[in-house]
């Protein structure tokens, strides 16, 4: 019976086993270079402003590709107000929504609750620019934007970030409209990092005759801190990032303006808008270079939040 | 102390028979933990060997070093002897793939592959031979009969092993193994997740196997030891505290170390 | 003795302390059902604009076989349509065996050294990074150095946005192949490499799936990185090598525009746009969900 004991023979070649290794190597390490090879490839491709105007390109408000100067500030000012006012709004209301997803919904609506919010983060951002152009602003020019001028455009000294005529597109609505498209996205993630705390250490404090909130507040917040905070920075990132929720509605105006009613322009909006258009390697350079900015920018957010979120992980492991 | 059933067999000594794996000196690590020290003992051919001993107490990791499963780890490691047809597994140069082939081993919890049951047959042929349809079909039977399960899945084939229960899904990793013809069957703990039915069933198919092949069995269950095997080994905390018939061992021990395991005075 | 010793339960109905207490949470349950009623709010909203603007458009048989109209004249989004479904196709081509092979060794060989976990940060930050700045790679690298658009250049930037998702899933499927398959298939003489293409593979193949097909609707909506790559074309063109017309970027084009017929098919091509993303998604949490 054992008649193929000293003639056996595998079937599969020696090397077959480092080749398949190697092969999944390459295309990790191929993987692995994609970002720095973006980074490299924005750096050369800046080279001419980079050098012609070193760090000045910063806070140069500048954009006159006739003569050829060139400054990042008025992008960059409208790309981190935007993704800021996005985060004022966006990240309460998704903190609201994950607490009532863990904490209060009842267990029959979790689950279609919970791909409603999938839904809402599966849909493509030129949906909400259009959207945001076409339905949005005329409600908002018509009703809503006056009626925050009148009122907050009033109060001294910072009312002044709410004057200025109603015309529907501007910062303030790039803002609104960046909100909604991501508060799925945090929702997502804070929603799956309470669900990272431990049932029993919540029904210890339920048990102690803890209301809800002060649960949420008092242990799975605290607990989860560094996650939330990894999640809120995703949301960032991606909200420093977006470019057609925002270039719909943003103005394309190259102009800094202290009310958020006004236009402006956000590095992923000027982008988009002229980077066909443009000609002659200086233009060229200062819009890569302003790519370049929001590159740094993001991996800078996106890496933090990494760390974080891979830190509570870790933090949960070792507890349990 | 409840009577434990033992089996009556010829008392020939552990030592007289010849011996299929022969462990000298073999110590084992995990990383810096040191799992088993110093363990001698031979494994005779075509009988049914049991290891038994507390939980951690490194029956599971012996079983372990005989197929150089150990060897998927990085910082697991053997050194000693583990002698098969005078052949020391544990530094041969041998490709580590014809020593699988050879020596089979059945986990604590069933791991069909997913594949239709006659795939997941084939699947082990294949690696070494290379068959005609009919040849391949005729294997596939034999290997389900011997495993006690051809009659439960003739008519199912093409049906994923998946779709199996706990108890047949095990006699078909039985029968997989079985399909390459091996020299020695490793069962670790292989009736823990299973209802008592299977198990006895499982245990029927040893006692018929151990007619054609090697068996060691890893086992937290002493009367399954005593009912199935011919040879036990008590081991605790790495060391290989006592070997011999299990007759002997489950009703004289030598030992009083063994005694106080068998009577259930701790563990 | 003191009173806060001695005596009955430290729970009093009738205690203020409480009562605020219960106020409090009381508020924060309708602040947070609000939350959730202000997102669905939106949700609805948006999803009801499009089927109510759009759904005349995509009723209309011609949106499928016309091409893109001039302003004012009659017209559909045929080319938008091939053009996008050719790239989306080829960037997941391009895209899909790079991310499951970089993902298996993420899973399966990452073990020791540096490589695995470096790759798996990096890949992570390059999942959520702006796909405007893909595209600007994809001109800079390929669109810059031939001198012309293409689809082709179209393709590599959405195959770029493809790798960071089908590396996660595939690395986390891998992962969630329990370890007892694996070592039953070493301890039959299986040789690494056949165990991983034929026993993990085939174990983790519907999470694979739904990874490739969430990738494929994450890409369809994608916009940015196909303005300077792509660009857009007026015509029918089945040639890959030039300026290929996409609907993304046409819907864009047609929507910024002051012309109503333009807006008409851009809502049209908005509304195939969800409908074909929300559901690949659908289809990849339900193939996913059979898996359990």
């Amino acid at each position: 019976m054992s008649d193929t004991q000293g003639s056996r023979r595998l079937r599969s070649a020696p090397w077959a086993d480092k080749a398949f290794e190697w092969l999944t190597r390459i295309f990790a390490f191929v993987v692995f270079s994609i970002l720095l090879a973006i980074l490299v490839s924005l750096v050369i491709g800046s080279q001419l402003t980079l050098e012609k105007y070193g760090f000045s390109f910063i806070w140069s408000a500048d954009w006159d590709p006739v003569r050829e100067k060139f400054g990042a500030l008025v992008p960059i000012y409208g790309t981190v107000v935007t993704s800021l006012i996005a985060m004022l709004i966006g990240v309460p209301v998704s903190f609201g929504i994950a607490i009532f997803l863990t904490e209060l919904s009842p267990s029959w609506l979790k689950r279609p609750l919970g791909t409603a919010i999938e839904l809402l983060a599966a849909i493509p951002s030129i949906i909400y620019g259009m959207w945001g152009l076409f339905v949005f602003v005329p409600l908002f020019q018509a009703h809503l934007q006056p009626a925050i001028i009148d009122s907050l455009g009033n109060v001294p000294f910072f009312g002044a970030l709410f004057a200025g005529p109603p015309i529907g597109i501007g910062m303030l609505t790039a803002g609104l409209i960046l909100s909604i498209m991501v508060i799925p996205f945090i929702t997502a993630v804070m929603r799956d990092v309470f669900e990272i705390v431990p049932p029993m250490l919540k029904e210890s404090a339920y048990g102690l005759g803890a209301t809800t909130w002060e649960v949420v507040w008092r242990v799975v917040l605290p607990y989860t801190k560094v996650g939330v905070i990894g999640g809120i920075m995703l949301g960032l990132g991606r909200a420093l990032g977006e470019t057609m929720a925002v270039t719909f509605v943003i103005g394309n105006a190259h102009r800094l303006a202290v009310s958020l009613n006004a236009p402006g322009n956000s590095i992923a909006s000027a982008l988009a808008n002229e980077f066909t258009e443009a000609v002659g390697d200086v233009y060229y350079s200062a819009l890569i270079e302003l790519g370049l900015i929001l590159f740094l920018i993001t991996t800078v957010v996106l890496g933090l939040s990494k760390l974080l979120l891979l830190r509570l992980a870790r933090h949960e492991g070792a507890q349990t | 102390m409840q009577a434990l059933k033992v089996r009556a067999v010829p008392a020939v000594e552990p030592g007289e028979l010849k011996a299929k794996l022969s462990v000298r000196g073999l110590n084992f690590y995990y990383g810096g933990f040191q799992a088993i020290k110093n363990v001698t003992l031979d494994i005779p051919e075509r009988k049914v060997t049991a290891f038994i001993g507390p939980s951690g107490c490194g029956k599971s990791t012996l079983l372990r070093t005989f197929n150089r499963m150990y060897a998927l780890y990085p910082d697991q490691r053997a050194e000693g002897e583990i002698l098969m047809d005078g052949e020391n597994l544990v530094t041969t140069r041998q490709d580590v793939s014809l020593i699988r082939a050879r020596i089979g081993m059945v986990f604590q919890k069933p791991t069909p592959f997913p594949m239709s049951i006659y795939d997941n047959i084939a699947f082990g042929v294949n690696l070494f031979e290379s068959l005609s349809r009919r040849d391949m079909d005729e294997r596939v039977e034999w290997a389900l009969s011997r495993a006690a399960i051809w009659n439960e899945v003739k008519d199912k084939l093409s049906q994923s092993g998946q779709s199996l229960s706990g108890g047949q899904q095990q006699r078909l990793c039985i029968a997989r193994c079985i399909a390459i013809k091996p020299e020695v069957l490793l069962l670790d703990e292989p009736c823990s997740a299973l209802d008592p039915i299977s198990t006895a069933k499982v245990e029927e198919l040893i006692n018929e196997l151990k007619t054609d092949y090697t068996v060691v069995i890893v086992t937290h269950n002493m009367q399954q030891a005593a009912r199935v095997s011919d040879y036990t080994a008590y081991m605790y905390l790495g060391e290989l505290i006592e070997y011999d018939i299990t007759d002997r061992i489950f009703i004289k021990p030598r030992k009083a170390a063994t005694e106080d395991y068998i009577t259930g005075r701790f563990g | 003795m003191s009173s806060a010793v001695s005596g009955a339960s430290a729970v009093n109905p009738g205690n203020s302390l409480y009562r605020s207490r219960k106020r409090f949470n009381a508020i924060v349950v309708v602040v947070s059902s609000a939350a959730l009623a202000f997102g669905l709010f939106w949700l609805v909203w948006i999803l009801g604009t499009l089927l109510y603007e759009g759904g005349t458009a995509l009723a209309r048989a011609a949106l499928y076989y016309q091409m893109t109209p001039p302003p004012g004249a009659d017209g559909g989004l045929a080319n938008a349509l091939a053009g996008s479904l050719a790239m989306v196709a080829a960037g997941t081509i391009f895209g899909t065996p790079i991310g499951i092979l970089a993902g298996t060794y993420l899973a399966e060989y990452g073990r020791r050294g540096w490589l695995a976990g470096a790759t798996r940060f990096l890949n992570d930050v390059l999942l959520s990074a702006p796909s405007i700045v893909i595209g600007l790679f994809v001109y800079s690298v390929y669109v810059a150095q031939v001198k012309h658009f293409s689809g082709w250049a179209g393709a590599m930037a959405l195959g770029l946005i493809v790798v960071p998702v089908v590396v996660r899933t595939t690395d986390d499927m891998l992962k969630l192949v329990p370890n007892t398959l694996r070592e039953a298939a070493m301890a039959l003489g299986c040789p690494s490499w056949k165990m991983v293409v034929f026993v993990t593979y085939r174990a983790a193949r519907t999470g694979i799936l739904t990874g490739i097909l969430l990738a494929i609707a994450r890409v369809s909506g994608e916009t940015a990185p196909l303005l300077f790559t792509a660009l857009n074309n007026q015509f029918w063109s089945s040639d890959m090598n030039a300026p290929m017309s996409n609907l993304p970027v046409v819907i864009f084009q047609f929507a910024m525009s002051p012309y109503e017929n333009w807006h008409r098919l851009a809502w049209g091509g908005a509304a195939l746009i969800t409908l074909a993303v929300l559901v690949l998604n659908i289809l990849a949490r339900a193939l996913f969900r059979r898996t359990d």
